[in-house]
């Protein structure tokens, strides 16, 4: 895994709370044990968007055996991060989810238990059920990233607006396209 | 004096009467389209929100015919402003497109009822505000299709649209889309919208709460 190799395949872990505060999120994932189980998996990076958290993970270029550790707060657009992502862990943010899953990554998402009236978990739990993700808490990050099996989950198939503009035009009295 | 006092109270009953019987047929006649033979297009009202809710919002309006759909009024929140943001991007990409001819669209902000964390006792006369605001904005516009799915901001919005359609200032149709983030429990907009029968059509896009709103289409998800 040395900086000098340039054929090395970067594997890329990207962490995003979107434009929230998720410490407790960053802390856990710049835990030893979380870190090194996801170098154990042969992920080489883990690059951190940590949005209006105070909290700052320690960067590292990985000299100590470890992925290398890189962070930012915000990007006009998460999309590249996304696409160049080999593993994403996201909060539960509807945006961050979908277009994680219209992408086709592996996505963990962590569940913010700070939050007032956690409606968002409910999205969680259910694209979770239906094995298009998998779903956590801060505190039970380590154990879902050792138990994960990432060919198991299914393809999210994208959703489609046209029943309901189909429901409206008709109920406008609009023809049927 | 007498007679002057019955008058009053005669004008005032019959008042109240003829609201409570528009009301009822109002209410009866939520739901069921009124389907005109080769209908012009309508003027739309577009209520934006922050996270998902305007990315599902774009969602939905580009897989509507632009052209049924106009002039269009975009409506966000004073705080808001990715919002507001993404539909200029939107409304230029279809003018690039050549979809439509000229721009007919209209972005406007609204005052929050109530910001997060905000004291009860300021809220009240921040509502109010709001509420006059949101009827301002209203008078000009009259849209004749309202959509809107899930912000706060949507309810004084909704309410005052079916109070127009109540005393006949304007006839509108007003179409609800559930979050999709919502699943097992409706959001206070929503729950307010469908127990107070306000929106014409009610969407979810999962079949959980479908079944707990039987008045509600289930759509799928959008996203």
């Amino acid at each position: 895994m040395g900086g000098t190799d340039s054929v090395s395949l970067k594997r890329i872990v990207f962490l995003t709370v979107g434009t929230t505060s998720f410490d407790a999120l960053v802390k856990v994932a710049d835990t030893l044990e979380v870190k090194q189980e996801l170098t154990r998996r042969g992920y080489t990076h883990l690059l951190i968007q940590m949005g209006r958290g105070t909290y700052l993970p320690a960067e590292s270029i990985g000299e100590d055996g470890l992925l290398a550790v890189d962070c930012f707060t915000f990007s006009s657009s998460i999309a590249d991060h996304l696409s160049s992502a080999s593993l994403v862990i996201s909060h539960a943010g509807s945006g961050s989810i979908f277009e994680t899953l219209r992408l086709g990554k592996p996505l963990i998402v962590v569940v913010n238990e700070d939050l007032m009236d956690n409606h968002q978990s409910e999205l969680a739990e259910e694209l979770a059920d239906r094995k298009h993700l998998y779903c956590a808490h801060p505190q039970s990050l380590h154990q879902v990233i050792v138990g994960m099996d990432l060919k198991s989950l299914l393809p999210y198939q994208p959703g489609d607006a046209t029943p309901v503009a189909k429901l409206i035009n008709r109920f406008l009295g609009f023809p049927d396209d | 004096m007498d007679g002057c006092y019955f008058c009053i109270m005669a004008i005032i009953a019959t008042s109240v009467a003829i609201f409570l019987i528009r009301l009822l047929h109002v209410l009866y006649l939520t739901g069921k389209s009124r389907r005109l033979k080769s209908p012009q297009p309508l003027s739309t009202l577009i209520v934006l929100g922050s996270g998902g809710h305007t990315a599902e919002m774009m969602n939905l309006l580009s897989v509507l015919q632009m052209d049924r759909f106009t002039p269009r009024f975009y409506i966000a929140a004073a705080t808001d402003n990715m919002s507001l943001q993404k539909a200029r991007v939107f409304e230029d990409s279809l003018l690039h497109k050549k979809v439509i001819k000229g721009s007919s669209a209209q972005f406007m902000q609204i005052y929050r009822s109530r910001e997060v964390g905000q004291s009860y006792v300021t809220s009240v006369w921040t509502t109010l505000l709001a509420t006059t605001h949101a009827l301002w904005l209203m008078v000009k516009i009259r849209p004749q299709v309202v959509l809107c799915n899930g912000p706060g901001t949507c309810i004084p919005l909704c309410v005052i649209a079916f109070l127009f359609k109540v005393i006949g200032i304007r006839w509108s149709s007003i179409f609800y889309v559930e979050s999709i983030a919502r699943v097992k429990r409706l959001s206070l907009s929503g729950l307010l919208l469908y127990k107070l029968c306000i929106a014409d059509q009610f969407f979810v896009q999962w079949p959980q709460l479908q079944r707990k709103y039987p008045r509600a289409h289930y759509v799928g998800c959008l996203m």
